[in-house]
């Protein structure tokens, strides 16, 4: 699969700065370990940065967590661009990540990709033109049992079959965005 | 038979509570250990019990655990591993999700052996509304006194942090999961030093699974001899078996070690069986485990009934056995493909390498490469000799284990389905249809192979 460029300059970015709300948040999640080892906290606070800055890490966003850490921006760069549930460009309103390894297509997961792709009108790795939609392909999720499964933000959808996978669309359009940090 | 000691009390109401935990007899473990017993005799009990690392690699955890180092005045860690990424597993998540407590209170009884102030699990990052779950439980525990200073009036503190990863199979692996801990890409440490030496924060450390750390709850609870009576052999106690693919009754399974094969995949107590086709094959234990032909799944070369234990179905090793890894069991009907999902599994494996060393990161590329020429019908017959001699060069030429993960579903593959990968070569026009096999299954020959 063609490998999706990230967006590597503030240019064209809108600025970011952390919420009140957040800010406690990373104050929280920073006391958990231990005096000097306030790193710890960068994978959970890139989370949190990308839930304030629509489904995406800008280099904006990504600067401001160093700056909260007190680290090199080059040391949060180097681990959001290494972890698969950090997108370094901007998704759609409603991420789809719909998994595709061997015991989800052993239960029919790549009919479920093919229909999302012709109802969306995409390919996976693409938004809709509308941004409503992206669609991607990722590995195991935990949920071979209930495949062919997705996941859309915090939410788990399993068991699919194509009624299901209309009744989510539909729903999701109505929606605000998700994120992995809703609760 | 059927004994369960995890999920016992699986569908009692309240049971993700606090209260319903409780009243389902939780927390006893912490009381014994704390009031009554010494770390050392925790330890005792959990070797006596022969207790197996439940997260893949079945290292004795007794054993682990009585290699920390103890320097004066340095703290020591225990670390969760609830990365679960190995595909076909999903068992801790079932756990965690249901009775978060029991994870919870292993962590306090374990903590108390290894001497261990404060503990981390670790939770892969997709698994968020399970961080939350964890999170509150560890909140209820807290207001309960089950966590903080001076336990149960015993002079042991404890404290227990969830934190969450952010999509990497390869945290997983015991060194990568603490560089990610620490906010760091998740690149495998070199071994030495092993972390019961130099771990978190160059701190001691224990890493385990979740369900290791859950088994140490009735292990404690009804001593080490009680539990090491269930099972055969070496393969004590219960095992939460994940198992999907095409069989009818899909889903999270506690078996007693030593039930056979034949009745964990047919009786309606499990699997119920294979969904309406004939079986085919069976990864027994997660991806990174051989795949292997039915007739090898129930019964081994020398036509003993094969039993769902280490020992028994690593019997006859990567010739005809497989190994029972992480329990991520899944089947396959005679509508699938080999090749495509030895394909599937290779770019699985490309997709999740760290890139550290070249044999892995190279190689994983070029399989996944050539299984996609010769499942979409543009193939040649070199090419299977040419996936044999990538895999062999891959496997113990690497820093971690996921070199080796990546290789043995390929060479297990090759080895017992070689004429369905020439097949492919041969027919480029038949295998351009993804669903090949659905039609017309391939009609392969049972036979032990051997490399
Ligand atoms: C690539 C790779 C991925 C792994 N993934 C997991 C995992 O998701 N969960 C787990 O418990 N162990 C995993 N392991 C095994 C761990 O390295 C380690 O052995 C285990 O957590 C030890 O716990 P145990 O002794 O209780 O099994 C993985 C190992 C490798 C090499
Ligand atoms: S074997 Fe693969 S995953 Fe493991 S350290 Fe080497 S490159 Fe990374
Ligand atoms: S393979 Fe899809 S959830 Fe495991």
């Amino acid at each position: 699969m063609a490998t999706l460029k990230a967006v590597t300059t503030t240019e064209g970015t809108p600025p970011f700065s952390f919420s009140a709300e957040a800010l406690a948040e990373c104050k929280r999640l920073i006391a958990r370990y231990p005096d000097s080892k306030s790193k710890s906290a960068l994978l959970p606070i890139l989370h949190l940065a990308q839930s304030e800055n629509e489904g995406w890490l800008s280099v904006n966003a990504m600067d401001a967590v160093a700056q909260v850490l007190g680290i090199q921006h080059i040391e949060v760069y180097e681990v959001a661009s290494f972890y698969s549930m950090y997108n370094l460009r901007p998704v759609g309103r409603h991420h789809l990540e719909v998994c595709r390894t061997t015991p989800c297509m052993v239960r029919g997961s790549d009919d479920i990709i093919a229909y999302l792709e012709k109802k969306l009108n995409i390919h996976v790795g693409e938004t809709t033109k509308d941004g409503m939609f992206t669609l991607k392909g990722v590995e195991c999720l935990g949920s071979c049992g209930t495949a062919p499964m997705l996941q859309c933000g915090a939410k788990y959808h399993e068991n699919l079959t194509p009624e299901k996978v209309d009744a989510l669309i539909d729903q999701l359009r109505n929606e605000p965005r998700t994120n992995y940090t809703d609760l | 038979m059927g004994r369960k000691l995890l999920l016992e009390h699986d569908n009692k109401p309240g049971i993700q509570g606090l209260e319903g935990y409780r009243a389902n007899g939780g927390y006893r473990s912490v009381e014994k250990a704390l009031k009554l017993m010494s770390p050392d005799a925790v330890l005792e009990e959990v070797k006596k019990s022969g207790l197996r690392g439940r997260g893949g690699a079945g290292f004795p955890t007794g054993l682990k655990w009585s290699f920390m180092a103890k320097p004066p005045g340095v703290p020591r860690y225990l670390v969760v591993n609830a990365d679960e990424s190995e595909p076909g597993t999903f068992k801790d998540r079932y756990l965690m999700e249901r009775i978060p407590h029991i994870l919870i209170e292993g962590m306090i009884t374990s903590s108390f052996a290894l001497g261990a102030n404060t503990s981390y699990i670790y939770i892969r990052g997709e698994y968020f509304y399970i961080y939350r779950i964890l999170e509150r439980a560890i909140e209820e525990a807290r207001a309960a006194g089950w966590l903080g200073k001076n336990i149960l009036g015993s002079g042991f503190d404890h404290d227990i942090h969830v934190q969450v990863g952010a999509g990497a199979y390869i945290c997983g692996e015991e060194t990568a999961l603490l560089e990610s801990l620490e906010g760091k890409r998740g690149n495998p440490r070199i071994k030495p030093p092993f972390p019961a030496v130099k771990g978190l924060y160059d701190c001691p450390t224990v890493v385990n699974n979740v369900e290791t750390i859950a088994a140490v709850v009735p292990i404690i609870n009804d001593g080490g001899d009680e539990y090491a009576k269930i099972g055969v052999g070496r393969s004590t106690g219960t095992k939460l078996i994940s198992a999907g693919g095409n069989i009818r009754k899909p889903g999270v399974y506690e078996i007693e070690l030593g039930i056979t094969c034949e009745e964990f995949l047919n009786s309606d107590k499990w699997c119920g069986g294979v969904e309406g086709r004939a079986l085919k094959a069976v990864v027994p234990g997660g991806s990174s485990v051989p795949i292997i032909p039915a007739e090898l799944y129930f019964k081994t070369a020398k036509f003993e009934p094969r039993l769902m234990t280490y020992e028994s179905l690593s019997d006859g090793g990567f010739a005809t056995g497989s190994m029972l890894g992480s329990g991520g069991f899944y089947a396959y009907n005679d509508a699938q493909c080999i090749v495509r999902s030895t394909w599937n599994h290779a770019r699985f494996y490309a997709h999740e390498s760290c890139g550290q060393c070249s044999p892995c990161r190279e190689g994983t590329g070029w399989m996944e490469k050539i299984l996609y020429r010769l499942e979409h019908g543009q193939g040649r017959t070199d090419d299977i000799d040419l996936l044999w001699d990538i895999q062999r060069k891959i496997e113990g030429n690497t820093i971690c284990p996921l070199g080796d993960a990546a290789a043995w579903p390929v060479a297990s593959a090759i080895r017992h389905f070689r004429d369905e990968f020439e097949y492919h070569a041969t027919h480029p026009t038949k295998v351009k249809d993804p669903k090949h096999f659905e039609k017309e299954p391939f009609k392969r020959i049972p036979k032990f192979a051997s490399a």
